[in-house]
C-alpha cells in the first residue's frame, strides 16, 4: 500500500507537471488576451507531432527533438497571435471564444490530416523499466522526472527575477496599470504567447512520452484539466498556475489511492477534475488563494 | 451516392431538419437571452439515454420514454443553471463545456447503466443486441404508407422522417417566433443588451435566464430525440463537443440575430458536412476518404473563423442586434 502511495505521488508529480508547466503559459495568456484560449490543448498536439517527426524522420534524440517542437510550437503561438488573435482584439468574449474554437478543430485536424488518426509512440523503450525499490519508472517518466527538476524552477525564477518575467506578470495582472508604468505591452504581449507555446510543447511533448503511445485528441484530452489548473491558481496567476498544477496532478493520482477509502475508481478522475472546475468556478472564480475582485 | 440522387437531398433535408431544432435552442439560449452555453450537447444526450434506457430496460412506451427525456433534460437545465447563471460569459462558457464533458464521460464510464462506450446498441449487457426505435420506425412505415397513396414509389421511410422533422422546425420556429415577438422576448434581449437595466426596471433577471436556458434545453432533447430515431444506434462518441459548436456555426452562418435565418444555416451546415464527400478532385483527391472526414471538421473550424472575424452578423444577419462586439 505504501508502494502505492509512492507511486502514485510519482505520477502525480509527473502530471502535475505538465499541468503546471502548460497551466503558467494558458494562465498568462488568460490574463493578457482576457480570453479563454480553447485552442490551448492544440498546441501541445502539435508539439507532439512536430517532435514525434524529428525523433523518427530526422532520426533525432528525445532532447533535440524536444526542444525543436518547442521552437515550433512558439512561433506557431506567435504566429497565430499576430496573424489572428491580435487584429481580432476587441471582439469581445465570445467572438473570441468562438474563434479560437475554430482554430482548435483547424489546427486538430490538420494533424488528423496529415498525420493520420492512428496510435503513435516516442521511439524509446517502452517496455524498459528502472526498479528504484519503491517506485518503478519507465524511461518516459524518468525524462519526465528530470524536466520537473531542471525546468520548473527555471521558469519560477525567470517569472520572478527577470525584467521580462516581472513585465509578464504585470501585464497579465493589469494590463493599464503595466502600460502606465512603461511596459511595452504589445512586445512582451508577444513574449508571452513565444513562451506558453514554448511550455505548452514541452507539456506536449512529456505527455505523449509518460502516456506512451497517443493520437491527434492529445492535446484536447487535457485541455480542460489545463484550465482547471488556471482557475485553481487564480486566472492570469503565474505562480498560481505552477502550485495549482502539481496540486491538482497530485490530487487526481492520490484519490485512486487504495488507502483512501479505498480509492476513486480510476475512471472517474476527468469527471472529479470537471466537477472541480465547475465549483472553482461558481464560488471561488479568482482562485483558492486570490483575493476577491473584478477580473 | 451521387449528388443528383434524391435519396441524398432527402438525408439533406432530415440532417438540416434536425439541425434547425438544435440552433434553435442555441438561438434562445445565446442569441435571446446571451448567455454562451458550449455544453449544448448534453441535453441532446440526456435526452437521448433516458428515452433509450426507459425503452429497452423497462419496456416503457415510446411516447412517455421521450416525454421523460425531454424532462430528464429540463432537469439537466435547472442544475446546470442555477449555480452557473450568475458567472461571466467566459466562465459560463467553460462551466457549460465542462458539464457537457462530465455527461459525456459519465456515459462512457457506467457500462452497466449505458452500455459504456458500444452505446445504446449495449444497453442489455455485452452479447445481446439493444434497440429502443422499432416503435418510431412502424410509426415512419405508417407515414410511408399513407404517403405512398401520393408519391407513389417515392415515399419510404426517410421521405417521411423528412416530412415529420420539418413539420417540427416549422412549427416550433413559428412558435419561439412568436415568443421573440412577445414582451416575453423583449425582455430577453434587453437582458441580453443590459442586465442592469432590466434589474432596475424590476424583473427578475435570473428568473428570466433560467427560463430561456430550459426552453433551449428542451429544443436540445428534441434534436436529440430525433437524431437517436435517425441514425437507430449512438454512442457517447456522438455527443462530443464538436456538436455545440456545429450549432453555433449555423447560428453564425445564417445570421446571428434572425430566427428565419436558421433553416438557411442549417441547410448551408448540412451541404457542408454532408458535401464533402463529393470533394474528391484533384488536388483534394490526393486526401484518402477517411481522411476526409477530417477535412470537414476544418472546413467547419476555417468557417467559424472567418465568419467570426470577417461578417460576424451572418450571411443574412443584423449588425445593429450584434452582441458579439460586448
Amino acid at each position: 500500500m505504501m508502494q502505492q502511495l509512492a507511486q502514485l505521488t510519482l505520477n502525480g508529480l509527473i502530471t502535475g507537471t505538465i499541468l503546471a508547466l502548460t497551466g503558467v503559459g494558458a494562465s498568462l495568456v488568460f490574463g493578457i488576451q482576457r480570453v479563454p484560449n480553447f485552442a490551448h490543448g492544440e498546441y501541445l498536439t502539435f508539439a507532439a507531432y512536430a517532435g514525434l517527426l524529428l525523433n523518427l524522420a530526422f532520426g533525432q534524440n528525445l532532447v533535440v527533438a524536444t526542444i525543436g517542437a518547442m521552437c515550433a510550437t512558439a512561433l506557431l503561438a506567435v504566429g497565430i497571435h499576430f496573424c489572428l488573435l491580435r487584429p481580432l482584439r476587441g471582439r469581445g468574449l465570445v467572438a473570441m471564444s468562438l474563434i479560437t474554437v475554430g482554430l482548435a478543430l483547424m489546427l486538430r485536424d490538420v494533424v488528423f490530416i496529415v498525420a493520420g488518426p492512428q496510435v503513435r509512440e516516442f521511439g524509446i523503450d517502452q517496455t524498459a523499466v528502472f526498479d528504484l525499490g519503491l517506485v518503478r519508472i519507465s524511461p518516459g517518466q524518468a525524462v519526465a522526472i528530470a524536466i520537473t527538476i531542471v525546468i520548473t524552477p527555471a521558469v519560477a525564477l525567470f517569472l520572478s527575477r527577470t525584467p521580462a518575467g516581472k513585465a509578464m506578470r504585470a501585464v497579465a495582472d493589469n494590463r493599464d496599470l503595466a502600460a502606465i508604468s512603461g511596459i511595452d505591452v504589445d512586445r512582451i504581449g508577444a513574449y508571452v504567447w513565444l513562451l506558453a507555446g514554448a511550455l505548452a510543447a514541452l507539456g506536449g511533448v512529456m505527455f505523449a512520452v509518460v502516456q506512451g503511445i497517443f493520437d491527434p485528441n492529445l492535446g484536447f484530452q487535457v485541455l480542460f484539466l489545463i484550465f482547471t489548473a488556471v482557475v485553481l491558481g487564480g486566472i492570469g496567476s503565474a505562480y498560481g498556475a505552477l502550485a495549482a498544477g502539481i496540486v491538482l496532478g497530485l490530487a487526481m493520482e492520490l484519490s485512486t489511492w487504495s488507502g483512501f477509502a479505498g480509492g476513486l475508481d480510476a475512471r472517474f478522475k476527468p469527471v472529479l477534475a470537471f466537477a472541480a472546475l465547475i465549483l472553482l468556478l461558481l464560488y471561488r472564480p479568482q482562485g483558492l488563494f486570490g483575493k476577491a475582485r473584478v477580473l | 451516392m451521387d449528388i443528383f440522387n434524391p435519396a441524398f437531398w432527402i438525408f439533406i433535408a432530415i440532417l438540416a431538419g434536425i439541425y434547425t431544432i438544435l440552433s434553435l435552442g442555441l438561438y434562445v439560449q445565446f442569441s435571446l437571452a446571451g448567455l454562451p452555453n458550449f455544453g449544448h450537447v448534453a441535453f441532446m444526450a440526456v435526452a437521448s439515454y433516458t428515452m433509450a434506457i426507459l425503452v429497452v430496460r423497462y419496456s416503457v412506451s415510446l411516447p412517455v420514454a421521450s416525454a421523460l427525456g425531454v424532462a430528464a433534460a429540463i432537469g439537466l437545465g435547472l442544475v446546470m443553471g442555477i449555480p452557473s447563471l450568475r458567472l461571466r460569459a467566459d466562465y459560463l462558457a467553460i462551466a457549460t463545456v465542462a458539464g457537457g464533458e462530465i455527461v459525456r464521460y459519465l456515459a462512457m464510464n457506467f457500462p452497466e447503466f449505458t452500455g459504456g462506450p458500444l452505446g445504446s446498441i449495449g444497453l442489455q449487457g455485452p452479447g445481446q443486441i439493444a434497440s429502443y426505435n422499432a416503435e418510431w420506425q412502424s410509426l415512419l412505415d405508417r407515414i410511408a404508407a399513407a404517403l405512398s397513396a401520393i408519391v407513389g414509389a417515392a415515399a419510404t421511410r426517410d421521405l417521411a422522417m423528412a416530412m415529420l422533422v420539418w413539420s417540427v422546425a416549422v412549427l416550433l420556429l413559428f412558435l419561439f417566433w412568436q415568443l421573440e415577438r412577445s414582451p416575453w422576448g423583449r425582455v430577453l434581449k434587453a437582458i441580453r443588451e443590459d442586465e442592469t437595466a432590466v434589474t432596475a426596471v424590476g424583473k427578475n433577471v435570473f428568473a428570466f435566464k433560467l427560463q430561456a436556458l430550459v426552453l433551449g434545453a428542451a429544443l436540445g432533447a428534441v434534436a436529440g430525440l430525433l437524431l437517436a430515431w435517425q441514425i437507430g444506434v449512438f454512442s457517447p462518441d456522438d455527443y462530443q463537443p464538436t456538436l455545440t459548436f456545429y450549432a453555433y456555426l449555423i447560428l453564425i452562418l445564417g445570421g446571428m440575430n434572425r430566427l428565419w435565418a436558421i433553416p438557411v444555416g442549417a441547410v448551408a451546415f448540412s451541404l457542408l458536412y454532408s458535401g464533402t464527400r463529393f470533394l474528391n478532385f484533384f488536388p483534394l483527391s490526393l486526401i484518402d476518404s477517411g481522411s476526409r472526414a477530417f477535412l470537414r471538421l476544418f472546413l467547419v473550424g476555417l468557417l467559424l473563423v472567418l465568419f467570426m472575424a470577417l461578417r460576424p452578423q451572418g450571411m443574412l444577419g443584423n449588425r445593429r442586434e450584434l452582441l458579439l462586439e460586448k
